[in-house]
């Protein structure tokens, strides 16, 4: 990959699966190094999309290039620089964590001389270095995700592909997990694709994209998405509300009122406007608070479902029927 | 762990090449390997039923053959290479079905994204799959003595030789089996569905002379025929026996009256697990 090169670089990729149009004409580019989160509703195309980033899928049209190859010209580049770690386990567990690693490393044709270094490296590095010659059915699910995460790294992609990687762990162990994640980033300087229902960990990539019924409605990262949704909440504390309420009025043009015994409004850029406030109402301001508004309303306001009712245990029940199939 | 991360090790995964690709078979095989031996139960369980085909059923039979006048041959030798090919053959089929279990388990998802040919992935299965159920053919084997076929080192080794053949002609049919029959209970009934009649029609658990019509041409027709006479013929050659007991239990395939050559049916056996496996490639390479 050519040094400036995006990551990942998408242009009017189109799947359809007979009469079904699962993605519908996408078109995106991911930085080299960045984090970037992939957001939406059940059956809006997430999984059909990493299933061409990833090789496993043929586009209808469209092209894809991944870590500088093209997904369909180039497959083995691009399986060779690339991570992936799937919703659904995929280790053996009558194998050993070390086991699992090394059949991954084979598979991958790692060089043998580098490799005990470098499994000792990715297993130290999700904390399962001492429990390497344990088999995974002993795993916990935490365990065994980090496990994956592990060999997703251990050919050195460039791009790893985090299919809703802490779906199904106790918040804890998600933590841990982002923990690994983050860390990971910043040691191995690689490029993550996500994607995710959790809105709190979406919080944690630079960029997300939100997609819906088979196309892209928003991409930015999460503050530029909160910020263009909407206005932030601003409670403010004055010895005198009423006062306080003419001057925003009169100054700023801003209906406020008192809610909770605090005088509320909104406002577009909501921190930036606090010293614009504090300068020019000429009230007194005892506390002031801005609440920015919350992936949950970005997702909410382009897709026109909660994450939550998209998400969910109907998700969860729909993958094992997938995967039974 | 502490803030300073160390310096990444950093692998370089070179370019495909046969090299890579022979690797993976490796890696497929041992895994088929280990697998096996990590699963104890699995290998007991696996060799009590050809014991007890061999010592029970075949020491009660014998005692009704004997009263029934026939002597010379003890029918636990006769079915001895039929059991070695039993045995090979359930082994085998149950290494293809770890490849709808891998799929059930996700896996398999594992091996089919790597930088790697499907055909490597397939040619390890296949092979591991053959070396599991010789080595469990082995076993059976070493029985030998017990049976009255003697210890000959020339005799151990053809037999394991052909057991080999047959193992991995029979686990490149349940790896094509394993491509299109994606849930356990279906591939269990389908392999259950074909491996009964072809183990009835093999003359693996009876002679093939003097059959009526319809049975001698279903045994012709069976593949496994072409694997189980020559373990038989094999066995046969260091028994001593005289003439007419050699045609009643050991006549060898005949093709309108033409015995079929040793060669031809071991020719037979290998081509049939080179196209099945050739088949098992193309069905897994058509998932792209």
């Amino acid at each position: 990959m050519a040094t400036g090169e995006p990551a990942i670089a998408v242009t009017g990729l189109v799947k359809r699966f007979g009469e079904v149009t699962a993605v519908q004409g996408i078109d995106f580019t991911v930085e080299a190094g960045e984090i970037f989160g992939f957001l939406g509703p059940n059956g809006a195309g997430k999984s059909t999309t990493i299933g061409m980033l990833c090789t496993l899928l043929r586009p209808t049209a469209g092209s894809a290039r991944v870590a500088g190859y093209d997904v369909v010209r180039e497959r083995d580049d691009v399986r060779r620089n690339i991570g992936l770690v799937f919703q659904d386990p995929t280790l053996d567990g009558y194998l050993s964590g070390e086991q699992n690693l090394r059949f991954h490393a084979e598979l991958y044709g790692v060089p043998r001389a580098a490799l005990a270094g470098r499994m000792r490296q990715v297993l130290e590095m999700v904390g399962l270095w001492e429990r390497r010659r344990d088999k995974v059915n002993t795993y916990s699910g935490g365990m065994k995700r980090r496990l994956e995460i592990a060999r997703g790294l251990l050919h050195s992609p460039r791009v790893l592909f985090l299919d809703e990687p802490t779906v199904g762990l106790d918040p804890q162990t998600r933590a841990s997990i982002w923990d690994y994640i983050r860390r990971l980033q910043a040691a191995e300087q690689i490029t993550i694709f996500m994607t995710t229902h959790y809105m709190e960990e979406a919080e944690f990539c630079d960029r997300i994209a939100i997609m819906d019924s088979g196309k892209i409605v928003a991409l930015d990262s999460p503050e530029a998405l909160k910020a263009r949704v909407g206005k932030d909440r601003v409670r403010l504390h004055t010895d005198d509300d009423r006062a306080a309420i003419a001057a925003l009025k009169e100054r700023f043009g801003i209906d406020a009122d008192v809610r909770d015994g605090a005088v509320t409004f909104s406002v577009a850029g909501g921190q930036e406007f606090v010293p614009r406030l504090f300068a020019e109402l000429g009230q007194a301001i005892r506390a002031v608070s801005v609440a920015r508004p919350s992936l949950d309303d970005v997702f909410m306001s382009y897709t026109g479902t909660s994450i939550r009712d998209a998400g969910g245990s109907a998700r969860d029940w729909m993958r094992v029927a997938a995967r039974r199939r | 762990m502490t803030a300073t991360a160390p310096q990444p090790v950093r692998v370089q995964v070179p370019p495909r090449s046969l090299r890579h690709d022979l690797r993976a078979v490796k890696i497929v095989f041992h895994r088929e390997v280990l697998r096996f031996v990590s699963e104890r139960m699995r290998v007991i369980s696996s060799l009590i039923q050809p014991v007890l085909w061999l010592l029970v059923l075949g020491t009660g039979l014998s005692s009704l053959m004997a009263t029934g006048g026939g002597d010379g041959v003890d029918l636990k030798t006769f079915i001895f290479p039929g059991v070695c090919a039993m045995t090979v053959m359930f082994t085998a089929m149950f290494s293809a079905a770890s490849i709808v279990w891998d799929r059930e388990f996700g896996f398999l998802r594992e091996m089919l994204v790597a930088p790697v040919s499907r055909g490597a992935i397939v040619i390890g299965k296949c092979l591991g799959g053959a070396f599991v159920a010789t080595a469990q053919g082995v076993v059976i084997v070493a029985l030998a003595g017990l049976v009255g076929v003697p210890y000959h080192p020339a005799l151990m080794l053809t037999l394991v030789g052909e057991l080999f053949l047959g193992a991995f002609a029979l686990t490149a049919f349940g790896v094509l089996l394993a491509a299109r029959i994606t849930n356990m209970q279906s591939f269990f009934a389908v392999m259950q569905m074909a491996m009964m009649p072809m183990l009835f029609l093999s003359g693996a658990l009876y002679p093939l002379s003097g059959l009526p019509a319809w049975l001698g041409v279903l045994t012709k027709l069976n593949p496994l025929t072409y694997a189980v006479d020559p373990m038989r013929q094999a066995v046969f050659s260091r028994l001593q026996l005289p003439p007419e007991l050699e045609r009643a239990f050991n006549a060898g395939v005949t093709w309108n009256g033409w015995p079929v050559p040793v060669w031809l049916q071991l020719l037979m056996v290998a081509a049939m697990g080179l196209g099945l496996l050739g088949l098992a490639i193309v069905q897994f390479r058509r998932g792209d």
